[in-house]
């Protein structure tokens, strides 16, 4: 059974820019999937359609065989809870410290007054502490979060979504904020975070070639629609000239490189 | 829990950490400052309120009334000792008021934000002259005002003096910031040509940072509008202030206060509709 | 071409100088200004100064009444600042984009902060003498009021400016309305808001002097008072008495903005 599908999905900003039409796919338990397209495709919109960071207009989506759509706020939170985030820019409260920014990944599982004063568990903050050494931020725990570089924050945002135990992470444009080198110690993390621990990955890109290094399958979508669907090995260059078409040129040279190496 | 049973099965390193009560907050010089800073605050707060002489007054009774009275102005707007017209042009006294007062202060800040420009002058001349401007900003525009009223005697034209002076201190920082924002190979480039110090200001500098400094001048206007309005109540400046102070202490006219009010009230919005444009085009740039 | 782009820019410039010439005589006109006597008027006041605006040995006796009533103006500048502060951060909170609860119950809140802001605290003191007559009271709401009106607008955009990515953040991690507040809006925001209530109470002390001549209360109506009875040794102790509190508190202030920010 899929964790997640996606049917017939629609999102209209105002009455006539239809960000999202008719989108369908579906995700398997475990699976690393990324989603590529131009620049105002619709990746980040259909991303947070999935956990209604953005409410969709129409269609249908079923998280662990249940509609996400139609829940109350209650439910919705729960849901959350469940599915941890990944952003650009980190989202971290930068004056806090690490292990308080990791933290707040648990607040959706409290009560009101706990997470009002912040009190966590003694056994949750020794999660903390266990995430942050295996992500190598070990000795950052008490920095603030102002005083890391861009991979070590995205690690932290990685930590964050981590010790809500999600069953899924959504990942929007990890790295394109960060220079090759912490953006590969993303990815690898994220990979790693996939295989062994079998939580299922989505991630919004814009570089191809790291799509087809890194994912089981790859999603396709231009101006809303998906164009392509399936896995990372079976894509051809005609695939990525109608994924991003008059911008595909070059792109389409390097990834000659890639299967030519 | 698949999680943690992963992560439970890497040796942490970080052992000790596991063992004691781990702490959240580490606690450095900012929080301790912050929490100090509010401490004091609420402190001076609670015995400001123990001091007050609150005199005879009946608090709740006061309150009550002061609702009721505001009720009145706000929704009983009616002008009494003086016409609709009458009002308007006075509204336009203050304006002219707030105009002349930021024009002389921007003139005068042009040239001593220049001295003020540490790229423009020397660290020193710099250092004078933002040490005027605290002392002019620490002196209250009303004290200014009635301190010229001596030699000018009471009116608009001590008013004017009086109100330009915390405007040349506003704009002094304003347009010396602008200016050191002007690249330092510019003015080398200028000065290798054999240009003198003049020719540089208004060749290179001026033309860079007159956007800069049309916008600042613009939101000074808006706040001299209000200082206007104050020093027509408090220092004889006339203009709309004056009729309001009257309708206040002479008349004791709450209609008339609150007609007056939404006159102010009308000026101040749309001068504030304009700022806030100004600033978002600061913002962009 | 060029000759045309100099004759132009020369144009314009003549026509602004124009304009700005005779709005400048219009509004002399109007407001009843004598450059002549504003311009003799700057040495005179100088020359006057010299000669009779400073303390003397005997307005020294004085001094412990001023300093009293100094301390009444402080208290009274700084309860405005602090409980115009809480009721700021409140409106602030309903009425930013990131935080409100709904877009209707923003603008409301940002209207009657415009309000409260547009009307000076100088009208505000006039209005509310009808209420508490001349007394300390009268200047301690008008002080509310204006700096209530202020804050709430600068509140709104701090929160705008610092705090939206990791309130999307936790939004996601499906923690609840308060908790965010806590964990990701007041700590990102602390600075700042802090830095503002500072900024506010060194305005609402210069303030305090004008609405006190108004209200006859605090160290306005000492000044007033010797200054009317033409006790100018005193006054100007007045004065310099003002100058020095004023100097000090921007002192603290700004070691507290240094250390904080």
């Amino acid at each position: 059974m899929a964790l997640l599908e996606v049917n017939q999905l629609t999102k209209q900003f105002g009455k006539h820019s239809k960000a999202l039409s008719d989108v369908n796919f579906s995700v398997q338990e475990g699976e690393f999937v990324t989603i590529i397209g131009p620049s105002g495709a619709g990746k980040s919109t259909l991303l947070r359609c999935i956990n209604r960071m953005i409410d969709a207009t129409g269609g249908e989506i079923r998280f662990q065989d249940k509609s996400v759509l139609n829940l109350k706020k209650k439910e919705l939170k729960q849901v959350r809870t469940k599915i941890g985030m990944i952003f650009q820019h980190y989202n971290l409260v930068n004056r806090l410290s690490v292990i308080e920014n990791t933290l707040h990944g648990k607040l959706g599982t409290k009560s009101t007054m706990a997470g009002v004063l912040g009190l966590y568990s003694q056994e949750e903050k020794q999660q903390a502490v266990r995430i942050l050494n295996v992500l190598g931020l070990k000795e950052m725990i008490y920095k603030r979060a102002d005083q890391l570089s861009g991979g070590q924050k995205q690690r932290v945002g990685i930590a964050r979504a981590l010790i809500q135990n999600p069953r899924m992470l959504l990942c929007d444009e990890p790295i394109a904020s960060l220079d090759p080198n912490s953006a590969k110690v993303i990815m690898d993390h994220l990979k790693k975070i996939s295989t062994t621990m079998g939580i299922t990955v989505i991630v919004n890109l814009h570089q191809v070639d790291v799509a087809i290094k890194y994912s089981d399958r790859i999603i396709g979508i231009n101006s809303g629609q998906v164009v392509y669907n399936g896995p990372a090995e079976n894509m051809t260059p005609e695939d990525i000239q109608r994924i991003y078409g008059s911008e595909a040129d070059e792109l389409i040279f390097d990834i000659g490189g890639i299967h030519a190496g | 829990m698949e999680v943690k049973g992963q992560l439970n099965n890497v040796s942490a390193p970080a052992e000790h950490l596991l063992e004691e009560r781990i702490k959240i907050k580490p606690a450095n010089k900012a929080a301790i400052v912050i929490g100090l800073t509010l401490t004091v605050l609420s402190l001076l707060t609670v015995y400001a309120f123990y001091s007050f002489d609150y005199k005879e007054f009946d608090m709740t009774e006061a309150l009550i009334a002061t609702f009721a009275n505001l009720k009145v102005i706000f929704l009983e707007p009616h002008l009494e000792h003086f016409s609709f017209g009458h009002a308007l042009y006075q509204v336009l006294v203050t304006l002219g008021l707030a105009f002349l007062t930021t024009l002389f202060g921007a003139v005068v800040a042009v040239f001593f934000g220049l001295l003020a420009a540490e790229n423009l002058s020397s660290k020193r001349v710099s250092m004078i002259i933002k040490g005027m401007v605290a002392f002019i900003r620490a002196v209250p525009t009303v004290l200014w005002v009635l301190i010229f009223a001596v030699a000018a005697g009471l009116g608009s034209t001590a008013a004017v003096i009086g109100m330009t002076f915390h405007s040349i201190g506003y704009l002094i920082k304003a347009y010396s910031e602008s200016f050191e924002e002007l690249d330092r190979g510019v003015i080398e480039a200028l000065q290798a040509s054999g240009a003198n110090w003049w020719q540089i200001v208004f060749q290179a500098v001026i033309p860079s940072s007159i956007t800069y400094m049309i916008s600042w001048t613009f939101l000074r206007f808006e706040i001299n509008f209000a200082v206007a309005v104050a020093m027509g109540a408090a220092a004889g400046a006339g203009g709309i202030g004056y009729d309001m102070f009257m309708a206040s202490s002479f008349y004791l006219d709450m209609r008339e206060i609150g007609a007056i009010t939404y006159f102010i009230l009308a000026v101040a919005i749309i001068l504030e509709l304009f700022a806030i444009r100004i600033k978002n085009k600061l913002k962009a740039a | 071409m060029q000759a045309d782009i100099f004759a132009k820019k020369q144009r314009n410039t003549l026509v602004f100088l124009v304009l700005l010439g005779s709005v400048t005589f219009l509004a002399m006109i109007m407001t009843d200004y004598n450059a002549v006597k504003g311009i003799t008027s700057v040495p005179k006041a100088v020359q006057w100064g010299l000669a009779n605006f400073y303390p003397t040995a005997e307005s020294l006796e004085k001094l412990p009444a001023i300093l009293e009533k100094l301390q009444e103006t402080l208290l009274v500048s700084i309860a405005a600042t602090t409980v115009a502060a809480v009721f700021a951060l409140l409106f602030a909170i309903l009425g930013s984009n990131t935080t409100r609860v709904n877009a209707f119950f923003g603008a409301i809140t940002r209207g009657i902060a415009a309000v409260f802001r547009n009307i000076d605290v100088a009208a505000w003191a006039l209005i509310l003498l009808f209420s508490f007559g001349q007394s300390s009271l009268t200047g301690y709401f008008a002080l509310f009021f204006g700096s209530f009106g202020f804050l709430t607008r600068a509140f709104t955009e701090t929160i705008d400016e610092v705090s939206g990515g990791s309130v999307e953040a936790l939004k996601a991690t499906g923690a609840g309305y308060f908790s965010i507040i806590f964990q990701s809006v007041i700590p990102s925001c602390i600075s700042p808001l802090i830095s503002w209530i500072l900024f506010m109470i060194e305005t609402n002390i210069r303030s305090a002097t004008l609405i006190g001549l108004l209200t006859g209360s605090g160290i306005g109506f000492t000044f007033n008072l010797y200054y009317k009875s033409l006790n100018y040794d005193i006054a100007s102790l007045v004065v310099v008495v003002i100058i020095a509190a004023i100097l000090c508190i921007e002192y603290v202030s700004n070691y507290v903005r240094r250390v904080i920010l």
